[in-house]
Formats: structure tokens, sequence, C-alpha cells
């Protein structure tokens, strides 16, 4: 008897390992029509405001192309340099035959309801394609919005860096300020061919009552290179995604850069996963996890499947209120001998010894915290474009004044 | 002016400083010696308000004001600083930005950056991957951008190898000398650093207790000759009026 009620409270304890669970049903399917705006910059102020601090800036100044997305309505899709591709996935599928072969390909559509309602009830999402040995000086942007309060928005996304291409994505989800509930699924699947690069950025700006639901995987052929940078913080009722990369060609390298910050009411599960499956294969996972109150499950998961490769595992989760949780889980998975993989994982507060250090300079307690969360989530790695890398570091600072 | 009255100090619950007072007058440097675990860098940290040093007894004023209790930040504005002995790293914070944060007016950031021999560590984390001298070296360019009235130096010589205790002791004079009336408490364990820095007093702290407040050289030429145990009971005698000195 006593053994079984132990078992029922350890079961009790772990309520943040299961997924959130949604009912899909309770969000509306359909969305009115969005016209199309040849010129971006006629969307509204709000929308530009909440697209600016999702990185998609509808000046389109230093950008390479635009694709933009409000609820279930293509609003603007135009590539601004030749050789890059920007329309809807369901334009491509139009435009080109070879499409199927990229669709449903590295994601199952059988993966869980919410690929099989992104199957059944597709609302477009985009195509960005870079033709071979394309090199362009400034990223594309794209934007999935959320305009209306309530709604289900199911995206599929395609990008493929064609043999020698380099190419830089930022994708920013946002809603309108008055959209309060909301689902969004979004299945993105990534193509880099031989010797290519791509590199995604991916921010999300979501609201308070909005669930979240990628489904994403890339593959990465010989001497290819995905970089791939995830921001998320702003609140979210839950996100959950577990982004997978399987390095299929020699030489081949996978980065994943993560950045999270959970307020109150939020629950962020999120991990980044590489499969090692060819010679010299390279990869780096990193995130960096701060719970202001909210639930973080931060995973990770390595897998190398052939000798020589090299991979490395990085979870570091601060603390910074009484409340929260931060579940750090990385996992390595070797299959053969001559496999190198590392992982480290810490989780705490901000040491005192740190904010009295920079105290003893002058710094209010206040300002000492506000630093060391600064530093904490750096993200002067990730190369973003200056006008994003402002837009970031205002998003941060706010994340700060919320806390300290 | 520093004046420190009958300082009992704990960590964890330990006497590490017992009944200590002390003055530093405007304008002076003192040199405090002592052996290893005596309570150097306790005072020092007590001094500057460490949480973990709690004062149990006694008060501590600066400048005619009671620092007791006060907050780090607090003292550190009112012109007090430190230069650590053994730093934490500060991961994400570059010593470029935290110099920028606390400079005086007019401070010249890569000139005395490049007469530190730090210019490549400005865009490095504070003290991440820093050896023994370059902890030296970005701790006192943050003293000298935040030019201090008061500085504690915690043995600003030791992991310095002899080609660079010149140029520290060099910058230790500089702060000191830069306004009138600055002052200043050096731990030291060898006084390699006095070839640089004239202190006008020096100390002896053994067991948490102060002895023999005096002549800084001649203190140190005692302790090197007998050792701090003798020196004690020099101080002994001499209260006895049997000095032997």
């Amino acid at each position: 008897m006593v053994h079984n009620m132990r078992r029922r409270k350890v079961k009790r304890e772990e309520p943040h390992l299961g997924a959130v669970k949604l009912n899909i049903k309770s969000y509306r399917s359909k969305s009115k029509d969005k016209p199309y705006l040849e010129d971006l910059k006629k969307v509204n102020a709000d929308q530009k405001r909440n697209m600016l601090s999702a990185g998609v800036d509808p000046s389109q100044r230093s950008r390479a192309g635009t694709y933009v997305q409000m609820d279930h309505s293509v609003v603007h899709s135009r590539s601004l340099f030749p050789g890059l591709e920007v329309m809807s996935t369901t334009e491509a599928i139009k435009r080109y035959e070879w499409v199927d072969n990229y669709i449903w390909k590295v994601v199952s559509a059988k993966a869980d309801e919410f690929t099989k309602e992104a199957l059944l009830k597709p609302h477009h999402g985009y195509f960005l394609r870079a033709l071979p040995g394309v090199k362009a000086t400034y990223p594309l942007q794209a934007c999935l919005f959320i305009s209306d309060d309530n709604i289900v928005q199911n995206v599929h996304n395609i990008i493929i860096a064609e043999e020698g291409a380099d190419l830089q994505v930022i994708t920013g989800c946002a809603t309108s300020s008055d959209v309060r509930r909301g689902l969004h699924i979004g299945i993105s699947e990534f193509y880099v061919k031989k010797n290519a690069k791509l590199t995604f950025t991916m921010i999300h700006n979501w609201a308070d009552e909005v669930a979240v639901r990628p489904r994403t995987a890339a593959v990465i052929e010989e001497g290819g290179k995905f970089l791939s940078n995830y921001i998320c913080l702003k609140p979210v009722k839950t996100l959950q995604m577990y982004p997978k990369a399987e390095l299929v060609g020699k030489n081949s390298l996978a980065i994943y850069n993560s950045v999270l910050f959970a307020h109150p009411g939020s629950h962020l599960d999120v991990g980044s996963r590489v499969i090692l499956k060819a010679e010299n294969a390279r990869a780096e996972v990193v995130a960096r996890a701060i719970s202001a109150g909210g639930d973080i499950i931060a995973r990770g998961h390595l897998r190398g499947e052939v000798a020589g490769i090299k991979a490395h595992l990085e979870c570091k989760g601060l603390m910074v209120t009484e409340k929260g949780h931060i579940h750090a889980i990385p996992e390595l998975e070797g299959l053969v001998e001559g496999v190198d993989m590392s992982h480290e994982a810490a989780v705490g507060k901000i040491a005192k010894d740190e904010i009295e250090y920079l105290m003893s300079r002058g710094l209010t307690k206040g300002e000492a915290q506000a630093a060391i969360v600064r530093g904490f989530l750096d993200t002067s790695i990730m190369g973003l474009p200056s006008s994003l890398q402002k837009e970031v570091d205002n998003a941060i600072a706010s994340c700060e004044k919320e806390v300290f | 002016m520093l004046k420190i009255e009958n300082l009992t100090v704990k960590i964890a619950g330990k006497e590490v400083i017992q009944d200590v007072s002390l003055t530093i007058e405007k304008g002076e440097t003192m040199a405090l010696l002592g052996p290893n675990g005596s309570g150097k860098t306790s005072l020092i940290m007590a001094i500057m308000g460490f949480s973990d040093y709690s004062i149990v007894k006694g008060d501590i004023y600066f400048n005619g004001k009671r620092i007791t209790g006060m907050d780090v930040d607090e003292r550190a504005r009112m012109g007090i600083g430190i230069m650590f002995q053994r730093p934490p790293t500060i991961t994400g914070v570059r010593v470029r930005q935290m110099i920028e944060l606390i400079k005086k007016e007019g401070f010249e950031i890569e000139k005395e950056a490049g007469n530190l021999k730090l210019k490549e560590f400005l865009s490095r984390d504070i003290n991440s991957g820093f050896s023994g001298g370059e902890i030296k070296r970005s701790e006192l360019i943050q003293l000298l951008a935040s030019s201090p009235q008061l500085s504690l130096f915690d043995e600003p010589e030791s992991g310095v190898d002899l080609e660079n205790i010149a140029l520290v002791g060099k910058v230790m004079d500089r702060i000191l000398k830069k306004d009138d009336g600055n002052m200043g408490l050096i731990i030291t364990h060898t006084g390699f650093i006095f070839d640089y820095v004239k202190p006008d007093k020096g100390c002896i702290l053994v067991g948490g207790r102060l002895h023999c407040v005096g002549d800084p050289m001649a203190i140190l030429k005692t302790v090197k000759k007998r050792g701090y145990e003798w020196c004690i009971t020099c101080e002994g005698e001499k209260l006895k009026g049997k000095s032997r000195t």
C-alpha cells in the first residue's frame, strides 16, 4: 500500500515531462482572406511593430526578399535577388512537379496529431530556394503572422540551398497585439545540398495564450553547413519543438544555438537533435535557458552512427526568480566505436559572488543582475544583422526589466 | 579617512577578525602583512561590505560616515574600490563593457589597455581563462577607470611574474597618487610591491588580531628575519615596556 502511494506521488511530481495537451478543435480553422500587398509598407503600424520585433522589416532594407503570410493568406511574396526564389509552398507545388520530392520527406505526416492536421488542412507556408552557386549578400525574410484571434494556422515550409549556394533566412513569427489565443503548426523541411550553407534564424514573438507546435527537420549533404539560431524571449502559452538535423554527407556540419526565456505561465519544451551519419560530420548544440517563473524543458540529442564524427551538446539554465522549472535533458547515443561526443549541462541561479563583484564596481544589484543575464543570453555569436541584433537586445532588455 | 573600531567579523559562524581597530588618514597608504589564513582578505572584504562577512561587533567609518551595514555598491559609489586576489569569472560581460559602465570622465580605454597590455582582453569575458597576471591587470584597469578614493589591494603581486610586478606596482602608485587624499590598504606577503608603492605605515594581522602598527619597512624586515610569531611576542613584550626592537 505504502509502495503504491509513493508511486503515485512520483507521478504527480513530473507533470512537466508530458506534452501539454491541446484540443485542436477548440481553435477556429477558418479565417477571413487578407488582401495581397504589393507594397509591404502598407501593413498597419501595430503589425509593422510586431513584425520588426520578430526580425522582419517591412521596408525590406538589407533583405534579399520577403514572404509574409497573415493567418491563412499570403500577403506578400517577392525575391529581390537574382537566383533566390520566394513563393508560397502552394505556388511551388503548382510550378514545380519535383517539389513533391521535398514535401513530407524528412518530417513524417504521421508523426502526431499536429502533422496530420497540417497534412489535411494546409494553409500555405513559404518556399525559399537558392539556386546552385548563388550567394546572397542579404538574408531572405519570412513572417508567419497571426492577426485573427483564436485561429489555427497550419503552414508547411520548404527551404532548399542548392549545391554551393549560401542562403541566410530570418523567420519571424508574431501576432497582432490584440490576439490572445491561437495555435500555430509549422512543418519545416530544409535541404542543404553539397557544399551549400544555410543560416536559419527563427524568432518567436507570440502572445500569452498562443500554442506553438513546429515540426522541423533538415538534411545536410556532403560539405554542407546548417546553422540554426532560435530566439524566444516573449511569453507563449505552450511551445513544443524538437527540430532534427541529419548529417548525411561527409564533412557536413550542423550548429544549433537557442536562447529561451520563460515568463510566468509559459511552458517551453524545446530541444535540438542531430543525427551524424557520415564520416567527419560535426555538430554543436548550445542552449541558454532562463526561467523567470515559467517551465522549460531543454532537450538535446546527439546520435553518432559512424566512426570519425565529433559533436558537443551544451545546455545552461538560469533560474532568476523563486518560482519556475528548468529540466535539462541531454542525450548522447553512440552506435559504433570511434565516435566523439560530449555534453555539459548546468542549471542554477545567478551566483552571489558574481553579483557582488559587479556591485563592488558601483553597479546596483539590479544593474549587476541585468548585466549577468544579458551576458548569459549573449546572441552575438549568431551573427544577426545589426537592425535585428538591436531588436533582440531590446527584447532582452525588456525581459530584464520585468525581472529585476 | 578610514576608521575601523573594534571590528569583529564572522564567516559561516566562525570569527575571522577579532576586535580590530585601525585608521588610515587621508593621503595615507597602509601595508597589511600576515601569514596565510590570518584574516587579511576577510578584513578588506568586510570593509567592502561583502555579504558573507558579517560584522558582529564594531564599526567602520569612511570620511566620517558610518558604513557598517551599507551595501557593497553604496560603498563603491562613496569611493571605495577593490582589487581582488581571486575574482569570479563573469560570463558574457566583457572587460570593455565593464569599463564603459564604471569609468570616470576622461578615462582613455584604449590607451590604458595598451599600457596594461590588455588590448586583446577588452573583448573577452571578465576573468574568463585569464592567467594570474592577466587577472591582476584586468582588476587594475577597472580600478584605474573607477578611480576610487580608497583602494583595497589584495595581494597585488601574487601570480605575477617579476617582469610584470613593475607594471602592476607603477599602476597602483598612479591610482594612489591620482588625487590628493587618496588612500590605500595593501595586503602583501613578500613586500616586492614596496619597490614601487611606498606605504606610510604597516601592521601585522595574525589569527584575526592586529599587532604591531608601525614603520612598514621595519616590520617587513623583522618578519623576514624572525617570522610572524616572534613579531607578536615582541609586541607583547613592548606592551609590557620591554621592547627588544
